[in-house]
Order: structure tokens, then C-alpha cells, then sequence
């Protein structure tokens, strides 16, 4: 009996993600994210709630470019994981599991949650 | 003949369930969020404070937050499970992230009601 060489592990930079597989690994990259900046939004949240000159400071933090550009990242990862996170559970429920079907939903979520960014961030900033 | 490993502590469908639960609830309550926003006046520091200043507000928002901090538990310790593979590390790492998504619920519930 001959023993077959294989390959002993995945070598990731050359697999090419098919876009399910891309939207899959952005929820968990957008999902990692948020739960980074977790600590930072609840602190907003207490400025802006605590008393009007708190309220002040709130609004001073999230005018500078920086934190707009960090609040803009963020509201991408948001719309992103809540976008595939529904088809996710539409998966769940047996709903679009046709390759060609799968395909397409993924690439949606990537283009609704792109423009839904847009659409917010050029509104809020 | 398969050589089967038995493994694992039983846990893992309770999760799955847990992960989706906690989405539903984190989705509906930003559906509300948003369109109480959308149909605010004006939004200055009084009507701000108004939005959360309700009971009902409040309990909804914990429930969020919680519901959140759950699901982000469950999200990276996969993460951590997939990626960090020496034990001892990755253990730390978990009880790190469990006693941070700890001390956040604590934090969620004095902000809201200190607000």
C-alpha cells in the first residue's frame, strides 16, 4: 500500500475566497471590531447621557475627522455584520442555499451594507 | 473502521441557539432605535435624555446591551478557538474577555440608570 502525499495545511494567500466565503470572514473581522471599540462606544454613550456639559465634550469628541473617520469604520462593521447576520439566519432557515442563490444574497449584503455606510455617514458627518 | 473521538462538552447547539437569539433581539431593538431617532425633533441633549429617560427605554436598551455582550462572548471565543491553539493562552485570553464583557454589563446598566 502507497501512502499518498498530501498537503499537511491550508496555505491561506493562495485559496481565492469565493464572495460567500469573503462576506463570511468580513462578519467575523467587522464582528472582532466592535467588540474592540465595545468599551469606547459605552463611554460615549455614558458622556452623552450624563449631564449637558458631558453632553458637550460628547459632541467635541466624535466632531474631530479622526474619531468621524473610526465612528464611519465602525458603522460599516455594524451594517455589514447586521446585513450578513440576516442571511445568515435566512440560511439557517433553509432559505437561498442554491450555490447561484448564495452568491448573489452574499454579494448584496456586501453592496447594501457598502451603500447603507455611504448613504448614513454622508447624512451624519 | 472509523476511529471515533468523542469530545466536547455538549454546549455547542445551546450556543449556536444563543447567538441567534441574542442577533433577533439586538435587530429588532435597532429596527425601534432607529426610527425613534428618525422621528425625533431635534436632537439636543433634552430630547436625547428624554429618549432613555423612560423605564420602558431603559429596560429595552439593557436588554440590548446584555443581549450584545452575550453574543460577543460567544463570537470571539470562536474566534479564539480557531486561532489560538496553545491552551494554556487561550484560556487566559477567554477569562479575560469574560470578566471585560463582565465588568461592560455592570457598566451598561449604572450608565443608563445614573443617566
Amino acid at each position: 500500500m502507497t501512502v499518498k502525499k498530501r498537503p499537511k495545511h491550508l496555505d491561506l494567500p493562495k485559496i481565492r475566497l469565493p464572495m460567500p466565503g469573503f462576506v463570511s470572514i468580513l462578519h467575523r473581522i467587522s464582528g472582532a471590531g466592535m467588540f474592540l471599540f465595545l468599551p469606547v462606544l459605552l463611554y460615549l454613550l455614558q458622556l452623552s447621557l450624563g449631564s449637558p456639559e458631558s453632553f458637550e465634550d460628547f459632541r467635541a469628541i466624535v466632531a474631530h475627522p479622526l474619531s468621524k473617520l473610526v465612528l464611519l469604520g465602525l458603522l460599516w462593521a455594524l451594517l455589514h455584520h447586521l446585513c450578513a447576520g440576516i442571511r445568515f439566519l435566512a440560511l439557517d432557515l433553509h432559505l437561498g442555499i442554491g450555490l447561484k442563490q448564495a452568491r448573489h444574497s452574499s454579494a448584496a449584503v456586501l453592496v447594501v451594507s457598502l451603500a447603507l455606510t455611504l448613504i448614513l455617514g454622508v447624512k451624519l458627518w | 473502521m472509523v476511529k471515533r473521538i468523542v469530545v466536547g462538552a455538549h454546549y455547542g447547539l445551546r450556543d449556536w441557539l444563543a447567538q441567534r437569539v441574542t442577533a433577533v433581539i439586538m435587530a429588532v431593538y435597532l429596527f425601534f432605535f432607529a426610527i425613534a431617532l428618525v422621528t425625533q425633533p431635534a436632537l439636543d441633549y433634552a430630547s436625547w435624555k428624554a429618549l432613555f429617560a423612560s423605564q420602558w427605554m431603559r429596560l429595552a436598551t439593557l436588554l440590548f446591551l446584555l443581549a450584545l455582550n452575550y453574543h460577543a462572548w460567544i463570537g470571539v471565543r470562536d474566534i479564539f478557538m480557531d486561532y489560538i491553539q496553545p491552551t494554556g493562552i487561550r484560556l487566559t485570553a477567554q477569562i479575560v474577555v469574560i470578566l471585560a464583557l463582565l465588568a461592560c454589563s455592570i457598566w451598561s446598566a449604572q450608565i443608563l440608570w445614573s443617566a
